[in-house]
Formats: structure tokens, C-alpha cells, sequence
């Protein structure tokens, strides 16, 4: 083997190692794959169907694909929700309720400027949900800051409280005329425009920029080495006058915010209205791709989409087999299992 | 607002919090052992599940709790495989678990949905037996409520009275020093996931086979992530664990009474009591939380080859 690669120039010993990472990971899914095809042999039904079902529904067309690509884009908000704070260490379970609470500012902006053109009402609603993401952060970053109590455990228990809070918005205020577990439909200012007659919306763009952004943001600047200090030693980082607690804070927020901004793409660009319940554990899916993808960008958008095609083919999956949707997690679950049970593939994520 | 109601809503309030303590106990286990579960939603879903499943096959609730407690056991197991022998983390395995839940008790749930089953019998509550038949329903209870105060103590004595119990403090503080002084860690982390699990099963079945009496797909509305943070409210020891899940249900019942006497309030705000309560203890307890956590809870035991 090393000898095929001192034979090849310098950099294919990268695409090499490159190609080894990709391949594991082909093979880890196919086994998740090959799990959940027993799953669904016990059950019953024919796996090479089913899996022929998924893989037309979400390659066989360009609307297929296209629904994919929507899926995706709350997770990659979410996911970096997640990525950004564990880079100075701290662990947000808690984008679940930033998302919904973002999801609640964002409303509250499309249902109160409704007049505005949509030039100045989508930044609004934009600023809004950050806005609310962060605040629901703000809390746990400040109480971790302080040494108080962890973030793991105050952002879980603020996830039970946040879809709760739409609730009393919803059946107190804004539900529609003529159903009480939504509001009414967005005004078309308010809704994120979409691209090539297909439900792929700004949001994508959002994702994609901010991914980027993240990426420069922390290779490339001083804040982001401030952080990597932090994550290292935050004892040594702050000896070194790096102003940790502000760090922790801000870290939370942002997260929070990105989330927020999730939650807003979602009720804005996706549904156009804002439902009880919406979510569904699209918070918690961002913590297993970035935990997944060990924080790294584009680990993100791979696991994003891989996650979005699950999804997306198990929708068909309950169209045509008679299975309830969420039997798809089993398949997510399996996919999980089978990456996590490789601890070698991201050596130095801290746990 | 009438003497009948408020002993409804107390009433009410220990069937709800029942499953409740059973599954804090079985988490408070897991996280003495040094793991901490994040997947309990999805073990509650599948036990709750298979057990209702069984007791509609069989019609006999006792088999069925017998099933949701194994079915208990074996998914913290699938946790313990991956946070033991794979070494991965553990909230990530965790949310891994509870998605596997949701989508396996969904599975199990399938052809029962809507289904009735004979539940378990409820036994009026000794010397009330003279009561008007109005009140003394409300202090008819089944046998696992009866039970869960006795598991809070045995969970208490297994875990301070004996030698496995003291093994398993042991690991979870310091998995190093357990192995060096002859304990085999790993060994031990299983037995507590599959002891934990087991409970937290019964808390399933509580909700599924006597309280509830149906399955419905997401029924636990979130009762694991409750427990996970009882546990802390508790500081891992299971006889706080009982008041842990006492304030909680006060807070349930209470925010079920504020309905009853008509008061204009949201029921969802009224919801969010029991977790805001939560947190605020957390926050007021925060300062000496450090001493009572197991110090390796959600670290990897690397072993000592």
C-alpha cells in the first residue's frame, strides 16, 4: 500500500485518504441500509421495493431531488446552531426551542408588518428570529458562563418549554378564523421567495453563506483562534486575557441565533405559516450531523444530505407501503449507530 | 371549587407522575454508573409499545409488563454497546436511541393503535373502603403505583446497602480506581443499563397498559427529557427522586386545578410550570451541584490494557 502511494505524486495521498473516508462511509451506510432491510423483512414488506421506492422518489427525479435539497436546509441551520458554540466547548442540545422560538419572533413580524414590502419585511423577519433564537439562548450561555449550571441540561429543558409557548401564541392570539392550530396563511411579502418552480427557498442560501462564512470565520480570524484557545484550555485562555465568559456567552447566542434563523426559514420559506409542533426533532437532527460530521462545514452539508434523503424517501415509503413515517427513523437511527459505533473516523472531537 | 375536584386533580396527579418516578429511578442508575441516557424517550416509546402490544395479544397486563421492562433493558443495552464497547459519546448515542425509539415503537404500535386492552385492576386504598363511591374512585390505584415508592427504596438500598450497588458508585465516580481495586467497569456499566432500563420499561408500562390505556405514536410527550432533568433535580439519589417527582406532579396538579377553578389562563403557559420550576431549582441549587454529580458521568472508560 505505501508503496502505490510514494509511487504517486505528493498531493494524491490526500484524495487517497480521502477516497478511504468516503468509502468507509459508503459502507457504514449500506450497512445501516442492510440493517433496516431486515427490519422491514420482519415487517413484512419487501426491502428491494422499498428501497427502489426511496432511491425514485429522491434521485429518480429532479423533484424528488429538488424536495432533498429543501429538507436539507433547516438541518444545516441547525447543525451549525450546534457546530459554532462547541467550538468553545459548550454543547447546545437546546436548537429544538431556539428553532421555535425564532419561528415565534419571525411570525410575530410577518403577522405585524404585513404591509411592508418584502424587501424590508423578509430582513425584518429575519433580525427577528435571530433575534428570538438568541434570546432562548442567552440564558443558558450565561448561567454555563458563571459556572452555574451546565448548558446540556438547561437548553433540554427550555426545548419542552419553547413549543409550548407557540402554542399560547397560537390558540391565544394568532390563529386563523377558521382553524385553531395555526395561524393564517403569510402574506406572499412574507414568505422567502423560491427558485425554479421547485419549494427550494432563500433559506438554502442562508445555510450555504453562513457555512462559509463559519468556515473563514474561524480559520481565519483572530476570534476564531480565541476560540480554539478556549476549547483547548479555557482555564489557560483566560490566564492569557482572553475574555472567556464573553466568548461563552456570545458562542450560545449566535448558536441560538442560527437557529432562530432555522426556525424562521422554516415558517417562512417552507410552510408559509406557523404550525403547532412544526419542528419535529429538526433541533436534535442538527446535533447528531454536526456531532456526525465532527463540526466541520462540510461534513455538515454531506451529512445534512444524507439525513434529507432518508427523510424525504420515507415519506414515499409511507405513501406506498402502508409503513407509519416515523418508522424512517429506525433507518436514521441504524445510519447513527453504525457512525458512532466507528469512534476512529473524528479523533479529535472532545467528547 | 370543590373538595371532589382538588382530590381529582391529586389523584390525577399520581397517575401522571408514576411513570414519571420509575423512569427518574432507572436514569438515576444509569447516571450513578457514569451514563447518561438521552435516549429514555425513545426506551419509554418502545417498552411503552411492545408492552401494550403484548398485553392486547395475551390480554394479560402482568406478561405485558413483564415485556415492556425486558424491552427496556435491551435498548439501554444497544446504548450501552455503543458508549461501552464502541466508546462513543454519549449524548450523541443517546439522541441516536431516541430516534431508534421513535421509530421502532412506531413500527410495534402500528396494528394497536385505537386497540382496547384489560388493564390492570386498581385496588381501592386501604381503610377507605367506608367512602361515597364518587370519591373513593379517585383513590383506586393499580399495583404499580403501589409499587413505586417501595422501588424508589429498594433502588436505594441496592445502591448504598450493597456490595453491587457500591461497585457501581464506584465506577461512575472514578472508572480508573473501580478497575484497580478489582471491579471490572464495563462489566458493571452494562448490568446498571440493563437495571436501569428495566425500570424505566416499568415506567412504560404505567403509562401505556394503566394509565393511558391506548398507544398512541409520541405518547410519552417528552416525560424522558423530564426525567433526564430530575435526576439533577434530585442530585442522583433515588429517595430525592421520590420528591423530585412529587413536586413535579404538584406542579401538574396544580396547573390542572388553576383549569378546573376557571381561571383564564392558557393551559399551554400553565404547561410549562413543572419545567420552569425546574430550572429555577437547578439554578438555585446550581452552587454545590458539583459535589453530588458522579465525577465520570459522560466520560469514556478507555480500559486498562
Amino acid at each position: 500500500m505505501s508503496k502505490i502511494e510514494e509511487a504517486l505524486p505528493r498531493s494524491p495521498v490526500i484524495q487517497m485518504k480521502f477516497m478511504r473516508a468516503i468509502l468507509r462511509y459508503l459502507l457504514m451506510i449500506l450497512l445501516a441500509f442492510l440493517l433496516f432491510g431486515i427490519i422491514l423483512l420482519i415487517s413484512g414488506k419487501d426491502p428491494i421495493q422499498s428501497y427502489r421506492d426511496i432511491f425514485i422518489s429522491t434521485f429518480g427525479n429532479s423533484r424528488g431531488f429538488s424536495e432533498v435539497i429543501v429538507g436539507m436546509i433547516p438541518m444545516l441551520l441547525t447543525a451549525m446552531a450546534v457546530a459554532l458554540p462547541s467550538r468553545v466547548g459548550l454543547i447546545n442540545v437546546g436548537g429544538e426551542g431556539q428553532l421555535y422560538i425564532g419561528a415565534a419572533f419571525a411570525t410575530f413580524g410577518a403577522l405585524t408588518f404585513s404591509h411592508l414590502p418584502a424587501w424590508l419585511l423578509i430582513p425584518i423577519m429575519m433580525l427577528l428570529g435571530m433575534l428570538g433564537g438568541a434570546l432562548w439562548a442567552f440564558l443558558p450561555g450565561y448561567f454555563k458562563s458563571i459556572g452555574l449550571v451546565n448548558e446540556t441540561i438547561t437548553t433540554l429543558l427550555m426545548n419542552s418549554v419553547a413549543p409550548k409557548i407557540i402554542g399560547f401564541l397560537i390558540f391565544g392570539f394568532w390563529h386563523s378564523p377558521m382553524d385553531t392550530v395555526k395561524t393564517d396563511n403569510f402574506v406572499a411579502a412574507a414568505r422567502l421567495p423560491a427558485f425554479f418552480g421547485t419549494r427550494i427557498h432563500l433559506g438554502l442560501v442562508f445555510g450555504l453563506v453562513l457555512l462559509v462564512a463559519f468556515w473563514l470565520f474561524m480559520k481565519y480570524t483572530r476570534w476564531g483562534l480565541e476560540m480554539y484557545a478556549i476549547w483547548n484550555n479555557p482555564q489557560a485562555a483566560r490566564r492569557n486575557g482572553i475574555p472567556v465568559k464573553k466568548y461563552l456567552i456570545i458562542a450560545m447566542c449566535v448558536g441560538g441565533a442560527i437557529a432562530g434563523l432555522a426556525g424562521m426559514s422554516q415558517v417562512s420559506g417552507f410552510y408559509g405559516v406557523l404550525l403547532l409542533n412544526f419542528s419535529m426533532s429538526l433541533g436534535f437532527m442538527g446535533f447528531m450531523i454536526c456531532w456526525l460530521s465532527g463540526g466541520d462545514p462540510l461534513g455538515i452539508v454531506v451529512m445534512s444530505f444524507v439525513v434529507s434523503v432518508i427523510f424525504t424517501g420515507g415519506n414515499l415509503l409511507q405513501l406506498t407501503r402502508g409503513l407509519p413515517f416515523a418508522v424512517i427513523n429506525i433507518l436514521l437511527a441504524f445510519t447513527l449507530f453504525v457512525v458512532l459505533a466507528s469512534p476512529t473516523i473524528f479523533k479529535g472531537k472532545k467528547s | 371549587m370543590s373538595l371532589l375536584s382538588i382530590l381529582g386533580v391529586l389523584s390525577s396527579a399520581i397517575f401522571s407522575g408514576t411513570s414519571l418516578l420509575y423512569t427518574t429511578l432507572g436514569e438515576v442508575i444509569d447516571e450513578r454508573a457514569g451514563i447518561v441516557n438521552l435516549g429514555l424517550e425513545g426506551v419509554l416509546l418502545v417498552s411503552a409499545s411492545s408492552g401494550f402490544a403484548v398485553t392486547s395479544i395475551t390480554g394479560n397486563p402482568y406478561l405485558g409488563i413483564l415485556v415492556a421492562m425486558l424491552a427496556g433493558g435491551l435498548m439501554n443495552l444497544v446504548l450501552g454497546y455503543l458508549v461501552i464497547t464502541r466508546k462513543a459519546n454519549q449524548l450523541a448515542s443517546g439522541l441516536a436511541l431516541m430516534f431508534f425509539g421513535f421509530g421502532l415503537s412506531a413500527l410495534i404500535g402500528k396494528s394497536y393503535v385505537g386497540v382496547k386492552i384489560t388493564s390492570l385492576p386498581k385496588i381501592l386504598l386501604p381503610g377507605l373502603a367506608g367512602l361515597p363511591p364518587l370519591y373513593s374512585s379517585l383513590f383506586r390505584f393499580d399495583l404499580l403505583i403501589f409499587l413505586v415508592i417501595p422501588a424508589a427504596i429498594l433502588v436505594w438500598w441496592l445502591l448504598y446497602r450493597t456490595r453491587w450497588g457500591l461497585g457501581l458508585r464506584a465506577v461512575g465516580e472514578n472508572a480508573d480506581t473501580a478497575f484497580a481495586s478489582g471491579r471490572d467497569p464495563r462489566l458493571i456499566r452494562y448490568q446498571a443499563l440493563f437495571v436501569g432500563g428495566m425500570l424505566v420499561g416499568l415506567g412504560a408500562a404505567h403509562l401505556s397498559i394503566a394509565y393511558a390505556m391506548n398507544w398512541t405514536e409520541y405518547m410519552t410527550g417528552g416525560r424522558g427529557f423530564i426525567a433526564v432533568a430530575l435526576v439533577i433535580f434530585s442530585k442522583w439519589h433515588p429517595l430525592r427522586a421520590i420528591v423530585g417527582a412529587l413536586v413535579f406532579s404538584a406542579a401538574v396538579a396544580f396547573q390542572l386545578l388553576l383549569q378546573s377553578s376557571g381561571l383564564q389562563v392558557s393551559p399551554f403557559l400553565l404547561d410549562t410550570i413543572p419545567y420552569i420550576l425546574t430550572l429555577v431549582v437547578l439554578i438555585a441549587w446550581g452552587g454545590n451541584r458539583k459535589h453530588s454529580a458522579p465525577a465520570s458521568l459522560g466520560r469514556v472508560y478507555q480500559g486498562s490494557e
